[in-house]
């Protein structure tokens, strides 16, 4: 494994970690984008363009959208505790 | 909700290049990465991205939720109507190269493929785009 790809999963683990405890959940949602997009790469690096495509385009693009839009019908930070 | 001038200029710039991007990654499915469901979501975001820069009601003049629809269905019925000619010349469920044409077989399943392409790209292309308006418009609750 080369030192770009342990850079890379580092970043997914480090982000993964990172989008379970950010509170306010816009944060969350870009980290979760960010996520997204370092998959989309890795999996440019696993010689599956078609697949790296469709997760930059769903994942990174869409997925997001929808979260935002769900944040901004509902409340954009977690009330408990 | 109004956006400011920058974004609405900038979206109107990235807005052409976004759906000619789409549409080059649509029909060039059959030969390289991509195909209709990542040009058709690639589309699509581009329409989620004027009602994003603009307003919803703007959005929802440039592609009606008739509009959209008819996207939908046309696209779903292209994809099967493409399967069932298969059926109809005596082969499987997408089996192109059974279809009459005056062209060499593999001309035949090229062509096929590409229509697939486009069918399966009308269809996600009006699907992403109801998908965030039907979410983000208001309701009376």
């Amino acid at each position: 494994m080369g030192i770009f790809e342990f850079i890379l999963m580092s970043f997914l683990i480090l982000l993964a970690i990172a989008v379970v405890f950010v509170r306010d959940l816009l944060a969350a949602t870009v980290v979760f984008l960010v996520y997204s997009l370092i998959m989309a790469i890795v999996f440019t690096q696993l010689k599956a363009p078609d697949v790296a495509l469709t997760e930059a385009a769903v994942g990174a693009g869409i997925t997001t959208l929808l979260f935002i839009v769900t944040i901004a019908k509902t409340t954009r930070r977690e009330e408990d505790d | 909700m109004m956006t400011t001038v920058v974004i609405q200029t900038i979206a109107r710039v990235v807005v052409p290049f976004l759906q000619l991007f789409g549409l080059y990654i649509i029909v060039h499915g059959p030969v390289s990465p991509g195909g209709g469901f990542q040009g058709g979501v690639i589309v699509g975001a581009s329409m989620i991205l004027l009602a994003l820069s603009y307003d919803l009601s703007s959005a929802e003049t440039k592609v009606s939720h008739k509009v959209r629809i008819a996207m939908d269905s046309t696209g779903a019925l292209l994809f099967a109507g493409i399967g069932l000619l298969c059926l109809l010349a005596g082969g499987v469920f997408l089996e192109y190269g059974i279809i009459p044409l005056p062209m060499v077989p593999a001309e035949v399943r090229g062509l096929m493929i590409l229509l697939v392409g486009v069918a399966i790209g009308i269809h996600i292309m009006a699907l992403a785009a109801s998908l965030f308006l039907h979410l983000a418009e208001e309701h009376d609750t």
